[in-house]
């Protein structure tokens, strides 16, 4: 592990490139993604501030603040930033990295098990399948959800990734480890 | 691609919210196109695409695959992407762009996808439904259809986030100064209102709605208002995912906050249905949280 900053760039590097990952330290601290973030006005995240503790290394302060996952990657930012900053994908980069290290609540690994369950983060259920037959379509659309062999593709992606470990999914009850027993890891 | 003739042929990717909450959306945008001789083509297989603030920021090296499988199979297909929600555009044509623009990413990619298998070649487009309208069918085509128009309607244009950006990605101009929704609004005789939030999130995005749905459903709350307080009549919109936080998500929020609004949303091609003499019923909107005033449906 090196400083948060060299892990993005590792990281991050790998799926956008390091140059994309290396525009946080062009980052002059203006405010202006703060300034048009819908997320900094109505809660405590602030996007400067972020950027700030990720080129000063505070690895744990980040992954414990619940403001982390705040920002809805509307881009904004992204658009704003007058030296070009990668902003939300060194948001999502900097998530990613601490969902490794286990800072994951249990809503947001639970859409994972929707999808290892269904293929879908949204999934149809019966009431639903009564919503397609009622503007004249076919209760259950041919996706991933319907056929077996398709939904054992995704879950081959998942097991291949090592999604499932990452989120202490179990494949006997289909959920998260625990939760059968009603227990909240 | 058969272009020839005057059909065109896509492969629709649904999705999870369009087909598994708002089959309405799936319903009208099928019709609609079929009216202009556009087949949608079911893709079999497909899986959610996966969302990209939400699998995209918890692990990149997995929704990536993901989202390169349910290419594969349009390209199986030999036709372009036709999709009716942000996310889904947001994940396949930000895969799309990545994979092409990286080979060695692209390698590592197949080799999952090869387990069972598939390939991801490059060959398909990802294309949003608003964009076919528009720039395929176009604004005359579209305004020879319109039956019944929405003459003296208020309409309050929202984009969502991931159809605009990034600009670098999505390649349809400014994200600050839009206007393919406009045009698709005022082709119908609606009238486009400004408001103070247009530009807005819905507050639903990045796993935010999952991680503090009350804080998110306050965002969606001042975008209401501001669009409500420039006297519109209803939100016209292009994304299904952005759909269940606005509509739905009105519920919640009055639940919540102990308020009682009621403000009708409707997708792109929902409105444009109505417009072109569908009823309500064929457009799933009254399937749906929010009702419809009297006004759109004369």
């Amino acid at each position: 592990m090196g400083t948060l900053y060299e892990d993005m760039v590792a990281y991050g590097g790998e799926v956008f490139g390091k140059e994309h990952m290396e525009t946080l330290r062009e980052c002059v601290q203006c405010g202006k993604c703060t300034g048009g973030c819908p997320s900094g006005r109505n809660t405590a995240f602030r996007t400067r501030k972020l950027f700030q503790m990720a080129l000063t290394d505070m690895r744990e302060e980040i992954f414990n603040s619940p403001e982390l996952w705040f920002c809805s990657t509307c881009y904004t930012c992204y658009e704003r930033c007058p030296k070009g900053v990668k902003t939300t994908d060194l948001i999502r980069t900097i998530r990613n990295l601490a969902a490794k290290e286990g800072h994951m609540s249990v809503p947001h690994r639970m859409i994972g098990v929707y999808v290892l369950k269904t293929s879908h983060a949204v999934p149809l259920g019966p009431a639903q399948m009564e919503l397609r037959k009622a503007v004249g379509l076919d209760e259950m659309a041919p996706t991933a959800q319907k056929y077996k062999d398709q939904l054992e593709q995704v879950q081959t992606i998942f097991k291949t990734t090592g999604y499932d470990a990452m989120i202490d999914f179990d494949w006997d009850t289909m959920n998260l480890k625990g939760m059968d027993k009603g227990g909240k890891k | 691609m058969s272009e020839e003739e005057g059909t065109k042929e896509y492969a629709y990717f649904l999705g999870c919210i369009t087909p598994n909450r708002y089959p309405g959306i799936e319903a009208a945008t099928k019709r609609i196109l079929k009216e202009f001789g556009i087949e949608t083509k079911e893709m079999m297989g497909a899986s959610c695409c996966p969302a990209p603030g939400v699998f995209g920021s918890f692990d990149m090296h997995t929704w990536l695959p993901v989202a390169a499988r349910n290419l594969a199979i349009a390209e199986e297909m030999d036709l372009d992407i036709v999709v009716t929600c942000n996310g889904c555009y947001g994940s396949l044509q930000e895969a799309d762009h990545l994979l092409k623009g990286n080979p060695k990413l692209k390698e590592k990619t197949n080799e999952i996808l090869g387990k069972f298998g598939r390939e991801f070649k490059g060959t398909t487009k990802v294309n949003h439904s608003i964009v076919v309208l528009h720039d395929v069918i176009g604004l005359d085509r579209l305004k020879e259809k319109i039956t019944k128009p929405m003459n003296g309607v208020n309409v309050a244009v929202h984009y969502g986030c991931h159809f605009l950006k990034p600009r670098e990605v999505r390649g349809h101009g400014s994200s600050e100064t839009p206007y393919i929704l406009e045009d698709l609004v005022k082709v119908t005789g609606a009238k486009d209102v400004d408001y103070k939030d247009k530009l807005m999130c819905c507050g639903a995005g990045g796993g935010n709605r999952t991680a503090d749905s009350v804080q998110s459903l306050e965002w969606m709350r001042q975008k209401l208002v501001s669009a409500i307080e420039e006297g519109c009549d209803c939100m016209v919109h292009p994304c299904a995912f952005c759909h269940l936080q606005l509509d739905r998500g009105q519920a919640e929020m009055n639940k919540a906050f102990g308020t009682d609004y009621n403000f009708p949303i409707l997708f792109a091609t929902q409105f444009l249905g109505l417009a072109m003499g569908l009823s309500e019923k064929e457009c799933g909107l009254d399937i749906q949280t929010t009702t419809m005033p009297e006004k759109l449906l004369k």
